[in-house]
């Protein structure tokens, strides 16, 4: 992976042992020629150093990034893939994290080692060879202060990691105050909290500041205890040397080599420790990302389209039962039918479970329980694009993407410029076009921001129209509109020449008292099913719900 | 040492002893030194910290409302540390470095002046080459962090929007148009660490080849007698130790760089305009009974663009005042003029017959109760989320908290009145954490009330209680109602109807609805029949 990094660092070793000959061979003889043949020697070295180590760089750059590229892409691919339940338990911000934040910090971690793994150890290694074969007795003295300066450089660590973590904690808790004291600004303001949540900052801001003074004083020891060290170790080798240069075992010149070696190795030590911080920092990523790649997809899909029967109805529901997790189900024993061509209207509180009952049709979710059915076959039966091809969905919250007003249309289908036009007409959003100067070209920002909440309802109807779908589910997708607006969408809805069967989610009666059936939600379950006249009369949740609307009929 | 048999040990044990001394003293002076810098740093850092968030909680609303929230509070938190990261850094590399560097040259100069020439004159070549690569790679970082952006960008959009992307079978698009941005990035990204990665084996290079000089020149000196091998030995390892800082040096200028732009991002939010302060003789509403007035009030958010003009209003104690119209109307205008989260910008708003300016805002605020749509709840437990600063004892908090139909769910959560509110409201559902700021004005009772969309989020079962409840409240209060559904605004006493941010028409349900105008149409479309 990196082979240049070792041959790299026996250059940098083997400049001591040159300075060495140059006193030893060169000054000792007064040989002026040798010296400079060491000297070009040594520059030699110096360009065989620099070429070795940015072509290791180089490799070390483009395996790291490569690396993580690919990464980045099976997890995004993976995520595709996994079932809603999995992305529901594991939690789309997380996801998200995973994608940018923790794979660049594998990345940078990556290169950190690539360069730097390949290389402290062996010159911290190589140094100590090197002092071997100088002079076996003086190197013992390497030997004792590579293992004492290890031991402090570590320890040292072992000490300021978890204390720099705590200094993170208070940092997450000041991002928290800040935070709340932005998106809350109105009602701290309201409620006369501010000197409060100053106090509040203030005792954070000074923990913090004590956290840091003293993962600051563990860490300040470093410097000076190694070089302390360095300098007791220097000390001993100048002495033992004294004692081998005046019985002849050893060369003034291999002396200051043997000076040499020294100073390198707590050079990398150093490095090598603070590289520590980054590769456990990216190792921990690298888990999170791992943990996502090894969740597998809770759902498959068949590959062949099944055999549809055309006299059933287009969407059956038979006793069926969702639970998310362990706790309650949040759809208990619904059955109902949705005919070709009819419009059921299903109504209920917030958490009453309308949301999750539509979101099997397509099947985002499977049924705990029951079987959900759409042209009588049961949609664990269809493969994903055929079953989702035959439904125009309308979710909750209105999602356009970055493109134009055209592209995020045209993610319904293939459609001519009089298909879309009477698709917009429909949805209501032709004065939304009108109204943008490039009309269907017009630019569509990240997250469909430039546009406002109706109006992005709006476009997200029209884009299920244009698929010209065979079941149209619309979740609570008028509530941001005015209820002139609500009552006209219905309008052209009921006269769609494709006669979609339609299910609209509402807290509205409005919305849903003209449908051909409408079922009643409470608690995750059917409570009462009927048209608006009939439900009045028997479904006590019903009416409630329309006189909490409405005021008591007289 | 000058041999075999030639070594004066004497000398050497007396030299030994000076390297010791010196270097403890070395020693203790860099850790005296490490420390002072982190005492100073972090102080400095902890005040820069609490200014900026003191400035934060004095800021006018519109610049919180203009300002996104991540950009202020990566001013806060991540400026302010890469801004103390830079100090220390400055402190320690900086300065130590060119100390280094003096007292290496003191010591170089008094071995060989002329070999010291050469060391001095070659070594700035690793600055430049440093200051040269960084300027060539500035580009190709931006570059990185553009399309590293571009790329977080579609992620955001396509993993926060899979039901979306599933429900149109969009998978293998979103994953082509992330392979182009994810290669683009791979690219970019080799560049910019690869060039970047090239400082620190140039600059090490430069100074293997400044070193090779120091040891050939002085190799020559000493063979002619200009100098003892001794000599060269120091002279070796004072030139490496004068080279060493200036590659520190070249990678710390990067670093402070920043850190001063972070420091510049810092003082100007904390330079920011604050609130205008109370003024010095402003009223307290102690006694306020909930008359309210609009005179002539003009107001706009961006000056060319006009939004409210010769607004007029009276509210006598007592009256519902409702505001309606379609989403995105501009309801919530009028309550940030309520409550003077903005001033207006000619006329004026009066509580009980004084202008909202000439009342201190914190007397003002415990004036109104206020439930908005954006149920926003403290990090803290539910108990302190009902009580909101206030010192109110448990029983008045439970009580709140039955008035409001919040304590059959509060008592089922895992630990009742202490469960612990995580960011966003977390576990709580959007109708729960309505339920809870219901329960807040319940505990405070003020004389007047501001309710947007109060109970948007509410089942409507759940709502009709909770009206009952609202319709105690409100009896002989001045109350403010922004609502989505007419139903609850037919009763009022005012109707104010705003449309693009408009006041377009004002007055009672009936009267209204005989004037034929916009009111009339969206009650009408309440009722029309799908035909």
């Amino acid at each position: 992976m990196n082979p240049s990094s070792a041959p790299s660092a026996s250059c940098q070793l083997f400049v001591p042992l040159v300075v060495a000959d140059i006193v030893d061979k060169g000054i000792a003889v007064g040989d002026r020629a040798y010296v400079v043949s060491r000297f070009a020697v040594l520059i030699a070295l110096g360009v065989i150093g620099i070429v070795c180590s940015i072509t290791a760089q180089y490799f070390a750059a483009k395996a790291s990034v490569g690396c993580v590229t690919s990464l980045r892409r099976s997890l995004y691919a993976h995520i595709q893939d996994l079932s809603f339940s999995d992305l529901d338990r594991i939690g789309v911000p997380t996801l998200i994290t995973r994608l940018t934040g923790d794979l660049n910090t594998v990345q940078s971690g990556l290169n950190l080692a690539l360069r730097l793994l390949l290389r402290s150890p062996f010159v911290v290694f190589g140094a100590m060879i090197m002092a071997f074969t100088i002079d076996a007795r003086a190197a013992l003295i390497f030997l004792a202060a590579i293992v004492i300066l290890a031991a402090v450089v570590f320890g040292i660590m072992l000490g300021s990691v978890p204390a720099y973590k705590k200094v993170q904690g208070e940092l997450d808790a000041l991002t928290g105050s800040t935070r709340e004291n932005l998106a809350g600004a109105r009602v701290i303001r309201a409620f006369g909290m501010e000197e409060g949540e100053r106090e509040k900052f203030a005792s954070h801001n000074d923990a913090l500041y004590r956290r840091q003074l003293f993962a600051g004083r563990i860490s300040a020891l470093m410097n000076p205890l190694t070089f302390v060290i360095l300098n007791g170790g220097i000390i001993l080798l100048l002495y033992t040397s004294g004692v081998r240069v005046n019985d002849g075992g050893l060369t003034v010149g291999k002396t200051v080599a043997l000076y040499n070696y020294m100073t390198q190795i707590l050079v990398e030590l150093v490095k090598f420790a603070n590289l520590i911080i980054s590769i456990s920092k990216a190792v921990s990523c690298m888990k999170r990302v791992d943990e996502v790649l090894l969740t597998a997809p809770a759902m498959t899909f068949p590959d062949t389209d099944p055999a549809e029967d055309p006299n059933a109805p287009a969407v059956e529901f038979r006793n069926v039962t969702l639970r998310y997790s362990d706790a309650d189900p949040a759809v208990t024993g619904v059955s109902f039918t949705v005919n070709h061509g009819e419009t059921v209207g299903i109504i209920g509180g917030t958490g009453s479970g309308k949301t999750s009952l539509a979101a099997m049709i397509p099947r985002f979710y499977d049924a705990s329980e029951g079987e959900v059915l759409v042209n009588g076959v049961s949609v664990k039966d269809y493969p994903a694009k055929t079953l989702r091809h035959k439904i125009g969905y309308v979710l909750q919250r209105a999602g356009l993407f970055r493109g134009t007003v055209r592209s995020n249309l045209l993610w319904g289908g293939e459609a001519d410029e009089e298909a879309l036009a009477s698709a917009v007409r429909s949805a209501q959003a032709a004065d939304v076009i009108a109204a943008k100067e490039d009309g269907l070209d017009s630019a569509v920002e990240q997250n469909g921001r430039n546009f406002s909440g109706g109006q992005r309802q709006r476009l997200t109807i029209a884009r299920a129209l244009v698929r010209r779908p065979e079941i149209l589910i619309l979740d609570d997708s008028a509530s941001a509109l005015d209820f002139a607006t609500d009552a006209a969408l219905r309008k052209e809805l009921a006269r769609l020449d494709y006669k979609p069967a339609t299910v609209i989610i509402s807290q509205r009666t409005s919305s849903i008292q003209h449908a051909d059936k409408i079922l009643v939600l409470d608690d995750g379950e059917a409570v009462g099913i009927g048209t608006h006249e009939e439900l009045l009369e028997t479904c006590p949740v019903y009416r409630e719900i329309y006189e909490s609307q409405y005021g008591k009929e007289d | 040492m000058h041999g075999e048999g030639k070594v004066d040990f004497d000398g050497i044990a007396e030299c030994l002893v000076r390297i010791g001394m010196s270097a403890c003293l070395c020693g203790i002076l860099q850790w005296v030194m490490n420390s002072l810098n982190n005492r100073v740093t972090y102080r400095v850092v902890c005040d820069v910290r609490r200014d900026a968030f003191d400035t934060l909680t004095h800021l006018p609303l519109s610049y919180v409302d203009s300002h996104p929230h991540g950009g202020t509070v990566s001013r806060v938190i991540a400026d302010v540390d890469q801004f103390a990261d830079g100090l220390l850094l400055g402190f320690t590399q900086f300065f130590t470095g060119i100390a280094t560097i003096v007292c290496t040259l003191v010591f170089m100069l008094t071995i060989h002046p002329l070999i010291t020439l050469a060391v001095v004159v070659l070594t700035p070549l690793s600055l430049f080459v440093a200051s040269f690569i960084a300027k060539k790679t500035y580009d190709m970082f931006r570059l990185q962090s553009d399309t590293r952006g571009e790329l977080t960008a579609q992620i955001n959009e396509v993993i926060g929007g899979q039901p979306i992307v599933r429900a149109f079978s969009r998978e293998e698009d979103c994953l082509a148009q992330f392979d182009e941005i994810n290669g683009r990035l791979e690219k970019c990204s080799l560049r910019a660490i690869f060039f970047s990665s090239i400082t620190n084996p140039s600059t090490r290079f430069i100074n293997n080849v400044v070193y090779a000089a120091v040891a050939l020149t002085g190799a020559l000196t000493v063979i002619s007698g200009g100098m003892t091998v001794g000599g060269l030995t120091s002279f070796l390892a004072y030139a490496n130790q004068y080279t060493k800082p200036f590659n520190e040096i070249s990678g710390v200028i990067t670093e402070l760089q920043n850190a001063l732009a972070c420091a510049e991002r810092i003082f100007a939010l904390i330079d920011e305009p604050r609130e205008l302060p109370d003024k010095p003789d402003a009223a307290d509403l102690s006694d306020a009974r909930g008359e309210v007035r609009a005179e002539h009030v003009d107001f706009s958010y961006v000056p060319d663009r006009e939004l409210i003009r010769d607004f007029n209003l009276t509210v006598k104690p007592g009256e519902r005042v409702a505001i309606v119209g379609p989403t995105g109307c501009g309801k919530t205008t009028v309550i940030n003029l309520l409550m003077r989260f903005y001033d207006v910008n000619a006329g004026g708003i009066l509580v009980e017959g004084k202008d909202v300016r000439d009342i201190r805002r914190d007397s003002l605020h415990s004036a109104y109760g206020m439930v908005l749509q954006d149920t926003w709840m403290l990090r803290g437990t539910v108990r302190e989320n009902i009580a909101m600063g206030r010192d109110a004892t448990d029983e008045e908090i439970v009580a709140a908290a039955k008035a409001a139909h919040a304590h059959s769910f509060i008592r089922r959560l895992p630990d009742g009145y202490d469960t612990v509110i995580s960011d966003d409201g977390g576990a709580l559902s959007a109708g729960q954490r309505q339920l809870l700021c219901i329960a807040r004005v319940m505990l405070a009772i003020p004389p007047m009330l501001i309710l947007d969309e109060a109970t948007s989020s509410i089942d409507t079962r759940t709502e009709m209680k909770i009206q009952n409840a609202f319709a105690a409240l409100m009896k002989g209060r001045t109350s403010f109602i922004v609502a989505h559904r007419l139903s609850t605004v037919r009763e009022a006493d005012i109707i104010l109807v705003m449309k693009s941010g408009r006041i377009i028409e004002q007055g009672t349900h009936d009267a209204l609805l005989k004037k034929g105008g916009f009111y009339a149409a969206l009650w009408g479309s309440q009722f029309e029949q799908v035909s």
